[in-house]
């Protein structure tokens, strides 16, 4: 009897467990997506955030009034948009949508996100951007005057009009950015300090996925929005977020299969990457990597003394030692920007007469006996580079100082500083030279090169040119895409014809994505998109 | 003993007020504020963050305010993290850095002394040369190679514990062995060293003399006396552990409170640093105190009174 009641027992358990597991197979498992964002992002709130991790995740949370995916700028949250003839009104059209909790989302909720946005009251570091925004009255608002006299407005529930200072060709893409957000009033004002972002039940959001869950330190957890607009075309379930700020770590976890995308790898591992791994993807950056001669030292004032200090270094072996995956600049701005008759800014400039690799030092020597230093005799032995304590930048300073001494026969000293030193000391023209970098946020040349207009705060080398400044306020000004590209090329000539800075290289971005991935996006800005991404294992 | 407690508590008080005053003079010392950024934040915005962090005020009152705040344990709202207040920064992240660190104060006790009492009493043969050749290999060691070695060749060739995440119970391994490592050595060789001084001395031959078993000469003799050193070191050791480790966490990926120490400074988070300094001050306070009770239950000669 025992032995029967035994048989009978263990053959309902095979029998469940058979059945079980058909009814795994039966239901498609929901699709996960492991994402590493890097750091613990300081905020999630699209007005408030200034940081690219936050940015990856609200491009994924938030919709705008366009997305841009691979470059490409496509209807978001409006269907369409038209320009006034004068270029400085546009109207965007709203598709009837939703936000995740079901509420309408209107372009009243634009008025109210970006409003949010320039209020100094809500404390946003990135309200700067508004001012190359060119919105009628936004960086007045940044800066105490009143919200109301900023020109946006919304007509009707489904019409956002937008007045502009002057045409703006970038502003229809720079409306994909994270700052340009709707957000839902009720829940923005539910927490204070933009916690509302990461509070699960109150972080509503309007884009393909929504956040459920939050750990401090530790990861989040994206949902799919099923009242997203094209909540269709999202095949991605759960995103399963981490927040593994160690690259090693991360690479060892990529490698384990524990995660599926990482946005870096170890420094060493990039050579290697890139010949054998296609799961490996490089970018370029629309930013720049440079040294500041101090032009308000006499020193500097010597033209032919900066171009052999400029053309002294290799920087194809500069960017080798970095990891191989920047390109060696030689002006200010990077690849990457279309002009008004569609070639890339950078190809169309130029080089100045600057090459990348090693075949200039001779030059460079003759240039400094012509300066009076004939084989660096004579030259102060105390001059001081500085530089942000980091290991890439004492790297470069090092690779630098050493090309100098080798090729210019000058000795100088370089002096590592914590951030917030080194920024008080640069800002202050305290240095000979300096380290700069520069990332731009919007898709046009200006955002590089209006660095060094007289009156702009991050002009380091205290480059005071009236024909650059002039040509740099005829460029915003023009109407003309032809007549603001024509200037803008002739201003990158100035500067480079008088050489304020050294460039380096131009930056690059790198990911480390699993090959069953499929249909990630990637922002010109940077931004990832999992949008229309899919998990084929 | 009543006495004694009262003044241990005055003692401790003063000692975390003068802690919080000096951390407090040198923070805002140090040039830079915290709202340097890559990209210039507007004067506007500065003024009213400043407002609200109450940095405008005269410095002696931000003082005043601040040390109300402590007494009330409220440590200010974190400049780096915004929406979070450090008491919650430090609710959310010790417990895990508590946990990991009491794992590893357990296994530095428990590995760490026995191995070292054996070592001593086998002076100079194959397994004390051992013993102290991998000691010393481990205090010489930085933990951070051990943690990458963990996760090479454990998480990565092998595949026995996962990379990251504290979900499974396999995972402690890793961060409790990369964290122990040193101390576990240091513990072993001050045992070893102080147990070796304790066997020369007259009152262990005598005990010996008297015919009393090893076991007990060991174990109720020699030990006691051997351990008052090794306490000593363990006692602060321990408030260091629990308070969490940067390098480990960062690599382990642990969301715990050692990083906050490190990234607070950089980012000139002045709330998070004093919060997090007087939090550290005081949990050594108290196990420097924990140190001294257990002095006087080993080692009768030596007395807490008032």
């Amino acid at each position: 009897m025992k032995k029967i009641l035994a048989l009978l027992l263990s053959l309902t358990l095979v029998f469940s467990l058979v059945a079980c597991g058909d009814k795994e197979t039966e239901t498609d498992d929901p699709a996960v997506f492991n994402w590493n964002i890097g750091a613990d992002p300081k905020t999630l709130d699209p007005s408030l955030n200034g940081a690219s991790d936050g940015g990856d995740v609200i491009n994924n949370t938030f919709e705008g009034l366009v997305r841009e995916f691979n470059g490409e700028v496509l209807p978001g949250i409006a269907e369409s948009w038209e320009f006034s003839p004068d270029g400085k009104t546009i109207t965007f059209h709203l598709r009837e949508s939703k936000w995740s909790n079901g509420d309408p989302l209107t372009a009243h909720d634009f008025v109210y996100g970006w409003k949010h946005g320039m209020d100094p009251l809500s404390e946003s570091e990135y309200s700067w951007l508004w001012e190359y925004t060119n919105v009628v009255g936004s960086f007045e608002a940044v800066n105490g005057e009143s919200l109301d006299d900023v020109g946006i407005e919304a007509t009707d529930d489904h019409t956002f009009v937008v007045q502009l200072k002057q045409p703006t060709d970038y502003f229809v893409s720079l409306t994909a950015f994270y700052h340009f957000m709707p957000l839902h009033k009720d829940s923005v004002e539910a927490v204070a300090d933009g916690m509302w972002a990461k509070t699960p039940e109150h972080a509503v959001s309007n884009g393909p996925y929504m956040l459920t869950s939050y750990e401090l330190g530790q990861g989040l957890t994206l949902e799919k929005n099923t009242n997203y607009w094209n909540a269709d075309n999202v095949h991605i379930d759960t995103i399963d977020a981490k927040f593994i700020d160690e690259e090693s770590t991360a690479y060892a976890a990529f490698q384990n299969g524990d995660l599926d995308y990482i946005p870096d790898v170890p420094p060493s591992e990039i050579t290697r990457l890139i010949a054998e791994d296609e799961q490996y993807y490089v970018f370029p950056l629309l930013g720049t990597y440079y040294y500041s001669f101090n032009l308000d030292r006499e020193l500097w004032q010597n033209d032919d003394l900066r171009k052999a200090f400029v053309l002294a270094i290799d920087r194809e072996a500069i960017v080798e030692a970095v990891g191989g995956i920047a390109t060696p600049a030689t002006g200010v701005v990077p690849p990457g920007f279309t002009d008004h008759e569609g070639r890339d800014f950078y190809e169309t400039a130029g080089a100045f007469g600057i090459e990348t690799d090693d075949s200039q030092f001779d030059e460079a020597r003759e240039l400094l006996a012509t300066a009076g230093y004939p084989n660096g005799e004579g030259f102060p032995t105390d001059l001081v580079l500085i530089y942000n304590t980091r290991d890439d930048h004492k790297l470069i300073a090092e690779t630098v100082q050493q090309m100098w001494k080798e090729n210019l026969g000058i000795e100088i000293e370089i002096q590592n500083m914590e951030w917030a030193v080194f920024q008080g000391t640069r800002k202050a023209g305290d240095f000979d030279i300096s380290r700069g970098g520069w990332l731009t946020d919007y898709m046009d040349p200006s955002g590089m090169l209006s660095l060094f207009t007289s009156n702009n705060d991050y002009n380091d080398p205290n480059f005071y040119n009236d024909e650059y400044d002039q040509l740099m306020e005829d460029s915003m000004k023009a109407t003309d895409k032809a007549v603001h590209f024509e200037k803008l090329y002739a201003a990158q000539e100035v500067f480079m014809e008088v050489l304020p800075i050294v460039p380096v290289y131009h930056y690059a971005d790198d990911m480390y994505v699993k090959n069953y991935v499929k249909d990630w996006g990637r922002s010109v800005l940077g931004s990832v998109d999992f949008s229309r991404a899919r998990i084929e294992k | 003993m009543r006495n004694y407690y009262i003044k241990r508590i005055i003692s401790t008080i003063l000692t975390l007020l003068l802690v919080a005053t000096i951390t407090f003079i040198l923070m805002r010392s140090i040039p830079g504020g915290p709202f340097t950024r890559e990209k210039f934040i507007p004067d506007e915005i500065i003024r009213i963050l400043e407002e609200k962090y109450n940095l405008n005020d005269p410095p002696l009152k931000q003082y005043f305010d601040y040390m109300k705040g402590l007494v009330t344990f409220d440590l200010g709202p974190s400049f780096s993290l915004i929406g979070f207040k450090v008491e919650e920064m430090i609710a959310s992240g010790f417990p895990l850095s508590a946990k990991i660190g009491g794992m590893a104060s357990l296994l530095i006790i428990i590995v760490g002394i026995p191995v070292g009492i054996i070592s001593a009493l086998k002076q100079n043969r194959p397994i004390d040369y051992f013993v102290m050749f991998t000691a010393t290999i481990l205090v010489t060691v930085p933990s951070f190679v051990i943690a990458t070695l963990i996760i090479y060749f454990f998480a990565l060739r092998w595949g026995i514990l996962p990379t990251f995440g504290n979900t499974a119970p396999l995972w402690y391994i890793g961060p409790v062995i990369a964290l122990s490592g040193y101390s576990l050595s240091f513990v072993a060789r001050l045992t070893r060293s102080s147990m070796l001084e304790v066997l020369r001395q007259d009152y262990v031959r005598t005990a010996r003399a008297n015919g009393l078993s090893e076991f007990k000469v060991i174990g109720k003799h020699a030990l006691k006396n051997a351990l008052i050193p090794v306490v000593t070191y363990i006692g602060p050791m321990v408030a260091a552990i629990l308070t969490g480790s940067f390098v480990i966490e960062k690599i382990f990926a642990l969301p715990g409170i050692g990083r906050y120490f490190v990234d607070s400074v950089g980012n000139r988070d002045y709330t998070v640093i004093m919060g997090m300094t007087v939090f550290y001050a005081a949990f050594y306070i108290v196990m420097v105190f924990i140190v001294d009770i257990i002095y006087s239950l080993i080692d009768p000669r030596i007395k807490i009174d008032g």
